[in-house]
């Protein structure tokens, strides 16, 4: 298991090499350079001596692997620059905002546990009977619709036509939460409850299923003692997996519903092209991402002992 | 088992693969119905998508027109059925680039291994590291908008998924004996990959490939809509709605019939993947179906 782990971190570092490389290159290539872009967003006209010079400074005139270099020990103590737009400190200015994300994104993962659990079972143990397909049917459906158009007919719905809860946030409220967790959570539990379903079907496919029932066993006992109990891990990691396509998410309902966390942040920045604001999103998101993803897989095995360890997937 | 409950399962399968069959006829011929809709939008639709006209502007849905009209009076139905162009045709341009590219690559890897696979593979690696939404954000911003760039935005963080399919598949054939028989023979790699490899994971990568047409055309209506895919004179599903967005209290349908479009349109490729699913791999679809 520790060797286990060892390799993951190991592994773990060209990862974020290259997520720092390409999102370094990516906004090099975009933003090509800092001081006209600033000079543009400001109206001032620069003379080229005053360009050259602040080049300079910013250490813009070196070779790009030093340019990427210097961006990275910056990255790593904090320091991503200044906005172009505010002039705010970036990384600051993305952590005062990152809490409302997390926020949101721990409500929309509570929302889709209750959801998608019980009715992932529910459809998994009335397999092909009206239940399963009516469930299924939904879970079809939430995985047609794409979250900004669920997002808006929320709104028009419960906060236009009944207006039960508020058009756009007012802080950092359950309220003001209500109308973007559930638009999220619509679509995570449309997903997430396919997958709930084929692990329990899994499961009950097993032998020791039929043995049960064999020796007479109730169903409910076998349900709720045996096979939920090895579907857990399962379930637990399969969510963690979908954490990824939240993140995205929320950038565009934070931004429908004026949410003020890290997604609204990086949709304002891309429309203003502030280019160390959308590359130091792009970064923290990714890594978010990685060291979820890890952590989830590091605890799939340690929890699930049937795990062979080392075993690479391709 | 007896006999007879071994005819029962059989005569089951028939029957389930006739009723398969049904559907993939039906859902093929309603997509066909809408890109054949896509294809020649500009003559079926009632009025001129971009005409302005602003003594009709936000007219309610009515008989002149279901779907009513925008802030200029143009016609929604005419603009969702020309936008359906856009919206389609770039959902499917991405999806074929990606599942070829994807493939090809993920083929190479797997075949010959060695230096070039470990390097793509960790190249894929870094790619699958990104949220993918929010990297083809930011690339989309990076290339200023426009549906190309949307496409090509969504395309750069989506092959690895396709490059990792045609690995593990072409893996796995390699080791099949008609390969070596193949190789025996004096078939060259090239051959062998043309003739043997690429019939052989066609038909995963093709469910793959349907079955990710509805996620890629919701994503390239998310950057749309976002401001960074089509740009508003052009008529673009995702577009159409960003820009209607602040009209939603009162003029709702602006906002949500080409809203009603993406889905309607996701759902039917979304059927017809889900039936060629089950189509191509019959006993164990009734029950794996994700």
């Amino acid at each position: 298991m520790r060797k286990y782990v060892i390799r993951r971190l190991l592994l773990l570092i060209p990862i974020l090499f290259g997520i720092t490389f390409l999102s370094f290159a990516m906004m090099r290539i975009a933003g090509s350079d800092a001081v006209l872009q600033r000079a543009d967003a400001s109206g001032v006209a620069l003379t080229q001596e005053v360009i050259d010079a602040q080049r300079a400074e910013l250490g813009l005139d070196q070779p790009f692997l030093t340019q990427y270099f210097r961006w990275l020990g910056g990255f790593l103590t904090g320091d991503l620059g200044v906005s172009y737009v505010s002039g705010n400190d970036v990384f600051s200015t993305f952590v005062s905002k990152l809490p409302a994300t997390l926020l949101l994104t721990a409500t929309s993962i509570l929302l889709t546990v209750a959801i998608s659990i019980p009715l992932g079972i529910l459809s998994a143990v009335k397999q092909n009977k009206f239940t399963d397909y009516l469930i299924r049917f939904c879970s079809f459906i939430g995985n047609s619709l794409p979250n900004f158009f669920v997002a808006l007919v929320l709104m028009y719905l419960l906060a236009i036509c009944f207006p039960v809860f508020p058009v756009i946030s007012t802080g950092l409220s359950l309220q003001s939460a209500a109308l973007p967790t559930l638009t999220l959570a619509i679509a995570m539990s449309a997903k997430y409850l396919r997958q709930v379903r084929a692990t329990v079907l899994d499961e009950l496919d097993k032998a020791y299923v039929t043995g049960a029932r064999a020796r007479g066993v109730r169903f409910s006992v076998t349900l709720w003692k045996s096979v939920l109990r090895s579907c857990l891990v399962t379930i637990l990691t399969l969510l963690a997996m979908s954490v990824g396509s939240l993140l995205g998410g929320t950038a565009i309902v934070e931004s429908i519903f004026m949410w003020d966390g890290v997604g609204k942040l990086a949709v304002d920045a891309i429309n203003m092209r502030d280019y160390p604001m959308i590359q130091a999103y792009v970064v923290w998101m990714a890594v978010i991402y990685v060291v979820v993803n890890l952590i989830t897989d590091i605890s799939y095995r340690a929890l699930d002992p049937r795990i062979r360890l080392g075993g690479e997937e391709a | 088992m007896s006999g007879q409950a071994s005819t029962v399962t059989v005569r089951r399968q028939i029957a389930k693969k006739d009723y398969t069959k049904v559907r993939l006829i039906l859902f093929t011929a309603l997509v066909a119905a809408l890109l054949l809709t896509a294809i020649f939008a500009e003559w079926i639709c009632p009025y001129d998508p971009y005409e302005q006209d602003l003594s009709n502007a936000l007219q309610p849905p009515c008989a002149a027109h279901p779907f009513g009209t925008d802030r200029y009076g143009r016609d929604m139905l005419s603009r969702i059925i020309v936008g359906s162009r856009a919206s389609i045709f770039s959902a499917l341009a991405l999806v074929a680039i990606i599942a070829v590219a994807g493939t090809v690559i993920g083929v190479i890897c797997g075949y010959y291994g060695g230096v070039v696979d470990g390097i793509l593979m960790r190249v894929s690696d870094v790619f699958l590291a990104f949220p993918s939404l929010i990297f083809a954000m930011a690339i989309a911003a990076v290339l200023n908008g426009g549906i190309q760039n949307a496409v090509l935005a969504l395309a750069v963080i989506s092959w690895p998924k396709y490059a990792r399919l045609a690995r593990g598949q072409t893996l796995a054939v390699r080791q099949s004996e008609y390969i070596a028989a193949a190789r025996l023979s004096g078939s060259s790699s090239f051959r062998i990959i043309l003739r043997h490899v690429i019939p052989n994971i066609a038909g995963t990568v093709l469910v793959t490939a349907m079955l990710d047409i509805g996620v890629m055309m919701m994503e390239i209506a998310a950057l749309s809509f976002l401001g960074l895919g089509a740009q508003p004179p052009t008529a673009e599903w995702g577009s159409m709605m960003s820009s209607g967005r602040s009209m939603l209290q009162t003029y709702p349908w602006v906002v949500l019939t080409p809203g009603l479009a993406i889905f309607v349109s996701v759902v039917l490729f979304n059927l017809l993947g889900d039936t060629v699913r089950d189509w191509m791999a019959p006993g164990s679809a009734r029950k794996k179906r994700n």
